[in-house]
């Protein structure tokens, strides 16, 4: 049995020993691990995660397609885009800080499990330092939290939920995209000058939480205005046929139908009450209305006909009469032959201002990054005058009330912009009730050290 | 008592739709044995069979019109349907205007194929396998069939309008002094499925073909050995099972614009539908899709969301649970089916 003998020389070099160890990672891998997915090399890895596959494929393919166009743009090919318009000026088309732009894709399924389980792929196997896309506020929280975990920036695509940057807003997470508040805040007035303020309405309204959060908003918003909300009936996410649900609005002694729906319950719970007549029925001894808070142009497509005269928001409409907005559709539109939808925008704009921001940052360090982007105000993306706030990573911008249009002449003028609400109108305190109230903080960035 | 008639006929409607589907699930295990979980893909299937002949008739010449700017501010090519400059404009518009209707006569042929190929070429090779196995490839199958939908026709629903002089709504409450305004093509719809349920019904009880498919149903072994060959009825007893799916998936285009998702949508309602009404009865089939259509239609008023809140999206399975522990065979189930 061997003895173990101390003596103060042999405690000095151990203690050396010991500490020379214990000092090994910072002083030889802080540069190799300063962040998570640091790029070595000269490419950059941006991953896009979007829905390939699932009832939201289309409305991927076309963030995707965009997502694409930002890659060409940011490494100098095609036209520039919105490099042209864009009022900060640091990029300049040669990659990000002088790494060429490389992007690797997943599929979300507009699942949160299988959003994840991509991103973390994409994060781990192919070293993405950012993700971008996605179609659903569920996906959306779900892949911002792995992202905080994980050390990356969350750029996120259409998520249009309070929660997003409400109650479960993170550091690392950055939502270019309006929320059920605007859509609310923005479609209330024209509402009342439309309808007026003596108004019964009554909600359908998708049982998950994208419409439970919408419903709140808009149920909000025109009660403040005089509106008495009569009912509010949650559908099941996988209705098909919504005819008994609509019967039941017609004895209610409601006059406004709020469908608090998106993609196929918005084109299928649209199409039933058209189906039944509602718009050419007189309640209360007014017309009787339809509001579909949330439009997109698939949507909208899906819909046909049946959206005449519906009145609903969006967060961009190629048809905006702006320099960037512009620039952006004639470079979308010469490449792929169609005007791009407002999640295509969300996402162009996402990927250019994620770069811009690692320009004026030096670095992409995500702390460095979430630096940047914080209260970061510009202009020439599509939107018009832009603001990033700082306590919620919520962009502030105008928002656009749309109606179905009468008579389009083309299929992609099937949406026409009835009023631009200013930012002003929208705007909320960061302690809103509906977005977490003053519990909800963002946390500390975290770059993955 | 609006409301309560108008509940009644949704239930009918949309039970119809939900029988139809049963209908064919039930013909298809009755003779073959077979579970088949690819039969809400049919019904997706016969929706698209009216989106392409809407698309078919929609082909057109393009023509620069320079008084016209497409978004990019270039002129725009102006489309004109052939059946446009081949019929004259009226006569045109009218038979796209009709394309749902023209679209079952284009759908029975192709889903009897569809059906036979389908039964020919992967359905027979199972029929001696256990309904696990059966499960699992026809599921599979669904799968294959409505991603190749999607890969033609995209991810997104299409509108596939029903004819201008069947849109629109009547008042059929007018003789009882009530204000009961209901979709017309709810109604054709409703009509419709009633024709094919009673043709099927009809086919099978007055006909020596639809006679020796129910003996086979009863003991194919025997009529076998008669020297009928029954394997080949009962094939074309699948290809008829798929025409009707296929056929209330037409008709069912003009309610909800078509989706490549519609098969999953509707399969395990329809599941649901067979047990309640006992697997391989054709009568039970039919009761449980209206019993359940109207259930769930009454569990979505005010009324009962307000006093159960949620009752709308269990009803089905409550009431499937309920049946099953009561009557374990279902409504009209038979004895000896899958109790083996």
């Amino acid at each position: 049995m061997s003895k173990l003998i101390f003596n103060r020389r042999g405690l000095i070099k151990s203690t050396a020993a010991v500490g020379a160890g214990l000092a090994m990672p910072t002083i030889f891998s802080r540069n190799a691990w300063a962040y998570t997915n640091e790029p070595k090399g000269d490419t950059v890895t941006l991953g896009f995660n979007v829905p390939q596959t699932g009832p939201y494929a289309d409305e991927g393919a076309d963030e995707l397609l965009a997502q694409k166009l930002a890659v060409e743009h940011l490494n100098g090919e095609g036209d520039g885009g919105c490099l042209n318009t864009f009022t900060s000026k640091a990029l300049k088309g040669n990659g990000i800080l002088g790494k060429k732009v490389a992007y690797v894709t997943g599929d979300t399924q507009t699942k949160s499990d299988a959003a994840r389980a991509s991103a973390k792929s994409m994060i781990e196997k192919d070293g993405a330092v950012m993700i971008n896309g996605g179609s659903s506020s569920g996906v959306a929280v779900a892949v911002q939290g792995l992202c905080q975990e994980a050390g990356v920036i969350f750029m996120a695509g259409l998520t249009h939920a309070n929660d997003t940057t409400g109650k479960d807003r993170k550091a690392n997470g950055f939502r270019h995209f309006f929320n059920a508040y605007m859509s609310a805040a923005a479609l209330a007035p024209v509402l009342e000058k439309e309808m007026g303020s003596d108004r019964r309405a009554y909600h359908l309204t998708a049982d998950y939480n994208w419409g439970w959060t919408q419903q709140e908003s808009i149920a909000a918003s025109t009660e403040a205005m005089g509106w008495e909300t009569v009912n509010n009936v949650l559908t099941p996410l996988a209705s098909t046929d919504f005819s008994s649900y609509i019967t039941p609005v017609l004895n209610s002694g409601a006059d406004v139908l709020v469908l608090n729906h998106y993609g196929g319950n918005m084109v299928n719970s649209l199409s039933n009450a058209i189906q039944f007549d509602l718009l050419n029925k007189q309640v209360n001894g007014k017309d009787f209305k339809i509001v579909v808070p949330l439009y997109s142009e698939l949507m909208a497509a899906g819909a046909g006909d049946n959206i005449k005269g519906v009145l609903g928001s969006m967060n961009y409409n190629w048809q905006l009469d702006n320099e960037g907005s512009k620039q952006f559709v004639k470079s979308f539109g010469e490449k792929y032959g169609k005007p791009p939808s407002n999640s295509a925008q969300t996402c162009y704009a996402q990927v250019l201002l994620y770069a811009d921001a690692c320009e004026r940052a030096g670095t992409f360090n995500p702390c460095g990054v979430v630096e940047a982007l914080e209260g970061f105000d510009f202009d020439g993306l599509g939107n018009g005058k832009t603001s990033y706030r700082k306590e919620d990573h919520q962009c502030f911008k105008d928002v656009l009330v749309v109606r179905g249009a009468e008579n389009p002449t083309t299929a992609y003028d099937t949406l026409e912009i009835v009023e631009i609400t200013p930012t002003e109108q929208v705007t909320y305190a960061p302690d809103h009730p509906l977005f977490g109230g003053p519990e909800a903080t963002l946390g500390t960035c975290n770059s993955g050290a | 008592m609006d409301a309560f008639i108008l509940q009644i006929l949704n239930g009918l409607d949309k039970g119809s739709a939900y029988a139809l589907i049963a209908l064919g699930l039930t013909l298809i295990f009755g003779t073959l044995g077979v579970v088949n979980f690819a039969h809400g893909a049919l019904f997706m299937i016969g929706a698209f069979v009216a989106v392409t002949m809407q698309k078919v008739l929609n082909l057109s010449t393009e023509l620069v019109d320079p008084t016209k700017k497409d978004f990019l501010g270039n002129p725009l090519m102006v489309k004109t349907p052939y059946v446009e400059n081949w019929f004259g404009e009226s006569a045109g518009q009218f038979i796209i205007n009709w394309s749902v209707p023209l679209s079952i006569l284009a759908a029975i042929p192709i889903m009897l194929a569809i059906g036979f190929i389908m039964e020919r070429g992967l359905i027979r090779h199972f029929y001696k396998r256990p309904h696990a196995d059966q499960i699992l490839v026809t599921f599979g199958l669904a799968i294959v069939l409505q991603e190749i939908v999607k890969a033609f026709f995209g991810a997104n629903p299409i509108q596939t309008p029903a004819p201008d002089a069947l849109n629109g709504v009547v008042n059929m409450g007018a003789w009882l002094n009530m204000s009961l305004s209901y979709p017309l093509w709810r109604i054709v719809y409703f009509c419709f499925a009633a024709i094919i349920i009673f043709g099927v019904f009809a086919f099978l009880q007055f006909t020596t073909f639809g006679m020796v498919v129910r003996a086979g149903m009863a003991d194919r072994e025997t009529v076998g050995l008669l020297g009928i060959n029954i394997d080949k009825r009962f094939t074309i007893m699948f290809a008829i099972a798929a025409s009707v799916a296929g056929l209330a998936g037409v008709m069912y285009a003009p309610i909800n614009p078509p989706n490549y998702h519609w098969g999953m949508d509707f399969l395990v309602l329809s599941f649901v539908v067979v047990v309640v009404g006992g697997m391989g009865s054709l009568p039970g089939a039919v009761l449980a899709g209206f019993l359940l259509g109207i259930l769930e239609s009454f569990a979505s008023t005010t009324w009962a969301t307000t006093t159960i809140p949620g009752i709308n999206q269990i009803i089905i399975y409550l009431v499937a649970i309920i049946i099953l522990l009561t009557r374990p065979r279902g409504l009209m189930g038979r004895k000896g089916v899958m109790e083996e």
